[in-house]
């Protein structure tokens, strides 16, 4: 393969040469007066379409009827819009026409100018700044100028404190607050009626006829006086009632649910979505934001998607009245996955406290 | 095809199918059907033995002679009610043209005296939920405000915050609400066909209902922003604005730049 006689690249020039001006072709325009006429009554169309388009927009602003009905406001604004897209393009559009068309396209160099300022300039610069260090006293005092430690000090002072007053707001603001529990618990008690979103009316069992899926907030809700979302957010709950023999009744959960209802928390596990869409017929819910999928009919385990674990499900009962109440609190924190963490504490002591 | 042949390479080819492109796009979002309006009608024998007798000859294959419905082919009919009946067949999902995801709504295959009758044979086979009256879909009575919240609580997430419809799994969809007649949403509200679940009076009470229509209507209206796009959410609009409004700022872009002959 190596030729000694021969080095390799030995034609390749030393560096690559200017290859100038690309040749020069003229445009049809140039040659051509029948061209350049034409040219120049596109351009004039163009112009004339802006003139156009602003006698539209004029004209709905002026023209157009308003009334109560939406397809009139609809109207006038798409008209004003037209109107406005074509009286600015029109310009542009034959502004361009004409530079590209009619006007010089001879090639023109313009040499870059170095980037490096002057020796001389740089040296004033530096001495500049010499200058300034000896005339503050800063550095070791010289021509007369006391030493300034006070000044000096206090400046590295001021400095050094200075971001404190941007910083300290914003970092005081996190994690003042480490009251985990909020999160880990919601408004359900032991009693609390299952209520309709949103006007809050309690649920009879019987009201909850096969194939229904009502959205529930707990009673007393609406009447909270302060954090009614951030309760809301944390407690609504999808109530379904399945044809008893569809539904598969988890281990543990054998008094959870009541002839076939059931009721799951609508806050996906994943990043917090509502749950909401409910398929009759396969007993799938799904979460419309990345497309969890879960399973009412077994447990809402996770049968598709991004979400980790179940949907927490909240054990619910009849009161003396047929209403549909809470047994108690969901017996896992609502939401994300992230509090999966806090889990295995909270099963175990309400689990105690469920059976006290 | 020689002529065909040569002329792709035109310059104008690219713009042309690009514009076919839309054309078909459009074409296939152009292509809806609506349905006949309905009335209640009183249901008398004859109706019952006609309507038994057009059970016979187009329902009984899948459903059975009873209605008795046949496992995991056709379900039972016997209970769904007059309102079912006259959803499926009045919105051309039933007879079902082929098994699929989920029936969808095609061209009425009855008129509306043969729906009536069929509607009454089912009824008479097990109480359900009856036909409503034309005050009850009347959505001019409804409060659109109510039924603004009331959609927003429990049709949203399937159907778009203004009734634009949307995707659920495995090719099944919730359908645009803008075609559909008030007859029909209230019936697929008080039956819960195919995938939807019901929302029986007890849930949502006649009134409640009618105002969901009301507020339905509205939506009706041309919205005041410009081009709704099917008002489906951010896929649709992203096309358009990635597309259209992109596709269009690189070709001024590029005609901008290119040297002119």
């Amino acid at each position: 393969m190596s030729n000694p006689d021969q080095t390799p690249h030995n034609d390749a020039p030393e560096s690559f040469k200017d290859p100038g001006v690309p040749y020069h072709r003229p445009r049809r325009a140039d040659v051509d007066p029948k061209a350049a006429k034409r040219a120049e009554r596109q351009v004039a169309a163009l112009f004339g379409l802006s003139v156009l388009g602003t006698i539209i927009a004029l004209w709905a602003y002026f023209g157009l009827d308003i009334s109560d009905d939406i397809a009139s406001i609809q109207q006038v604004n798409t008209m004003i819009g037209v109107g406005i897209m074509l009286a600015m393009l029109g310009i542009g559009f034959g502004a361009i026409h004409w530079a590209k068309t009619l006007m010089r396209d001879h090639e023109m160099v313009e040499e870059r100018h170095e980037l490096r300022s002057s020796e001389e300039a740089r040296e004033g610069a530096i001495q500049n700044l010499k200058d300034g260090v000896v005339d503050s006293g800063i550095g070791a005092a010289a021509n007369g100028v006391p030493r300034r430690g006070l000044l000096k000090g206090s400046l590295i002072t001021a400095l050094a404190i200075a971001p404190l007053a941007l910083l300290v707001p914003q970092i005081g603001n996190m994690g003042g607050d480490w009251n985990i529990s909020k999160f880990r618990h919601t408004m359900w008690k032991q009693g609390t009626r299952l209520a309709r979103d949103p006007d809050g009316t309690p649920i009879k069992a019987s009201d909850v006829t096969i194939g229904s899926v009502f959205h529930v907030i707990p009673e007393g809700l609406n009447e909270l006086e302060t954090h009614k979302i951030e309760e809301k957010s944390k407690a609504v709950v999808l109530l379904i009632r399945l044809d008893p023999r569809d539904l598969n009744i988890q281990p543990g959960r054998e008094d959870w649910s009541f002839d076939g209802i059931v009721a799951y928390s609508k806050i996906c596990t994943h990043v917090g979505c509502p749950v909401a869409l409910y398929e009759q017929q396969t007993h799938h819910l799904l979460c419309p934001c990345h497309q969890s999928t879960f399973d009412v009919a077994n447990g809402c385990k996770v049968v598709f998607g991004p979400a980790e674990r179940p949907l927490p499900q909240l054990p619910i009962a009849l009161d003396s009245d047929g209403y549909i109440v809470a047994q108690r609190d969901f017996e896992e924190p609502v939401g994300p996955s992230y509090w999966t963490r806090l889990k295995t504490p909270a099963v175990a002591s309400t689990g105690e406290e469920a059976s006290s | 095809m020689k002529t065909l042949a040569t002329k792709r390479y035109h310059k104008a080819a690219p713009l042309f199918l690009v514009l076919l492109l839309l054309a078909a796009i459009t074409g296939v979002a152009a292509v809806t059907t609506s349905s006949p309006a309905t009335a209640a009608t009183q249901v008398s024998a004859d109706a019952i033995l006609e309507g038994e007798k057009l059970f016979a000859s187009n329902c009984a294959t899948c459903h059975g002679l009873g209605a008795q419905g046949q496992q995991n082919i056709a379900p039972s009919l016997v209970g769904v009610g007059a309102a079912a009946v006259d959803f499926q067949v009045g919105t051309g999902r039933m007879p079902l043209q082929m098994s699929g995801p989920q029936a969808r709504a095609k061209q009425v295959q009855f008129d509306q005296g043969q729906i009536d009758q069929l509607a009454a044979y089912v009824a008479s086979l097990g109480s359900g939920p009856a036909v409503p009256t034309a005050e009850q879909v009347d959505g001019s009575l409804g409060d659109p405000a109510n039924g603004m919240q009331l959609f927003r609580t429990n049709c949203a997430m399937c159907h778009g915050s203004v009734g634009g419809g949307g995707a659920l799994t495995q090719g099944k969809f919730a359908p645009s609400l803008w075609e559909t007649t008030p007859t029909h949403i209230y019936e697929a509200m008080l039956v819960g066909p195919q995938s939807m679940p019901v929302f029986n009076n007890a849930n949502l009470t006649p009134e409640a209902k009618r105002d969901v229509i009301s507020y339905l209507e509205e939506q009706r209206q041309p919205s005041a922003g410009g081009l709704k796009l099917g008002a489906i959410g951010p896929v649709a609009e992203g096309f358009w604005a990635w597309m259209v409004g992109i596709g269009l700022i690189i070709a001024s872009t590029v005609w901008v730049g290119a040297r002119s002959s």
